[in-house]
């Protein structure tokens, strides 16, 4: 079944056209690697998803329901926003609030549930990323990877159809990126429909079902890893590619 | 002697804490919504404030006491508020631009992100600012504003000017009766209630400190 439909995105930052024309769809369950270099829009992409940015035109279809548009009220957007989830390259936790609080703090707010539900599920959530032993500690006393993490569960407790990763492991040390990417494989195998934009192909190919290569703010190539990675039919792909496997 | 005097100044000193007092509950919140204001997308709004706060911190709180005693009724024939009010409003509308200013650096500090992740998670504007936003604000802006009302305790002596009966006077009217060291004994009121402030700021800023941002 068809979660997501984007169709025809477009998005100038004054002259700079940062998407021209992007379309895509997603099935259930899939997961979406975008790759790029900087500044090929995909970024920006996500945070139209999200209604960070507004697009100048174009279509985001969920479930077959159109959210964009035109005269949205702050409340319909806020409604919008909530079929997708977001997590952050610099992971942006809440510093005065302890992981488990970061983790509650939002479906508290919508009135989600009860305090004991939320409380339950925020650390049901936590021990599914693996911070069983960290609900009390505040982010400044986790590492990048643990923060990174938190964000994750944090994510999740809205329960969001698609949840959306801008570079997760961008801001963390090497040695970090490996629990990180770990849970977002775990996410796959319960069935989350999830768009990641990251520079570790490695990662993409062995956990996307769909990959998107962008450049120039449009989609350069898209097809499965197989495809993208081992047989890419654009010119401009190889080039990345190449790059890529260069070392850049 | 000593007694007496002591409980003469103290009296004076409680005029000089009411001005304290009532600056603060009305300068603060009153701050806040000029930062709010000078930080407008409302182009005229927002350099009207900017305006506003120039002329206030840029003349004397002296002068501005007298413009607002005196004012009125030179310009435009109305009757002179109480002396105690004028004070108030001058007090309140300066301290409120000074708090503004240092509101607003707070706010500006704040990183996008923390809002943009309320957003995600459909946290309303009010709720992001309450929620996630002002408690940070409140931790970076602790010594500004612990000066700021350090500053308004010996502030308040400016009161004098359009004769609002506070502890300078209450010391000055010691030197008819050949007394010149009530007058320097005053400064030991302002020294013990500032000394206190500095360490309540002090026990606030510990009670912050068990985040980092």
């Amino acid at each position: 079944m068809t979660v997501l439909e984007v169709k025809n995105i477009k998005k100038d930052f004054g002259k700079t056209k940062v998407l021209k024309d992007v379309s895509f769809s997603l099935e259930e369950g899939q997961v979406l690697a975008i790759i790029g270099s900087s500044g090929s829009g995909k970024t920006t992409l996500l945070r139209c998803l999200n209604f960070l940015e507004k697009p100048d035109s174009g279509e985001i279809i969920v479930r077959g329901k159109h959210l964009l548009t035109e005269g949205c009220t702050e409340e319909q957007i806020r409604e919008n926003r909530l079929h997708f989830g977001l997590v952050f390259q610099n992971f942006n936790l809440f510093p005065q609030y302890t992981a488990l609080k970061n983790v509650t703090l939002a479906p508290t707010l919508l009135k989600k549930g009860t305090p004991q539900q939320l409380e339950t599920q925020g650390k049901q959530l936590l021990t599914q990323v693996g911070l069983q032993d960290k609900m009390d500690s505040y982010p400044y006393q986790l590492s990048g990877g643990q923060q990174q993490r938190v964000a994750i569960a944090r994510a999740l407790a809205l329960q969001p159809e698609i949840l959306c990763f801008d570079e997760p492991t961008s801001a963390l040390d090497p040695e970090l990126t490996g629990e990180v990417l770990r849970v977002i494989r775990n996410l796959k195998t319960g069935g989350n429909t999830m768009i990641v934009v990251t520079h570790e192909m490695e990662f993409a190919k062995s956990v996307a079902d769909v990959v998107i290569y962008m450049t120039d703010g449009v989609i350069e190539e898209i097809g499965t890893p197989e495809q993208v990675f081992d047989n890419p039919q654009s010119e401009k792909t190889r080039a990345f590619l190449r790059g890529v496997q260069e070392g850049f | 002697m000593f007694l007496p005097v002591t409980l003469q100044l103290l009296e004076g000193f409680w005029e000089s804490l009411k001005i304290f007092g009532l600056t603060l509950a009305f300068a603060l919140p009153l701050g806040l919504l000029i930062s709010f204001g000078s930080m407008s997308r409302f182009a005229p709004l927002k350099w009207l404030l900017r305006g506003i706060i120039w002329v206030i911190r840029g003349t004397p709180l002296m002068l501005q006491l007298m413009v607002i005693f005196y004012g009125p009724g030179l310009l435009f024939g109305l009757p002179a508020m109480p002396r105690f009010t004028a004070t108030i409003v001058a007090f309140s509308i300066n301290y409120a631009c000074y708090f503004s200013e240092i509101y607003r650096g707070g706010i500006e500090s704040i990183s996008k992100g923390q809002y943009e992740a309320g957003q995600v998670l459909g946290m309303t504007k009010p709720q992001i600012f309450f929620k996630v936003v002002l408690l940070q604000v409140v931790k970076r802006i602790m010594a500004p504003m612990s000066n700021e009302i350090i500053t308004l305790v010996k502030d308040t002596s400016l009161a004098r000017v359009i004769s609002v009966y506070e502890i300078i006077w209450a010391g000055e009217s010691f030197i008819k009766k050949g007394m010149l060291w009530p007058l320097f004994y005053t400064g030991a009121f302002y020294l013990v209630f500032s000394g206190i402030l500095t360490v309540l700021f002090a026990k606030a800023e510990k009670k912050l400190s068990y985040f980092r941002s």
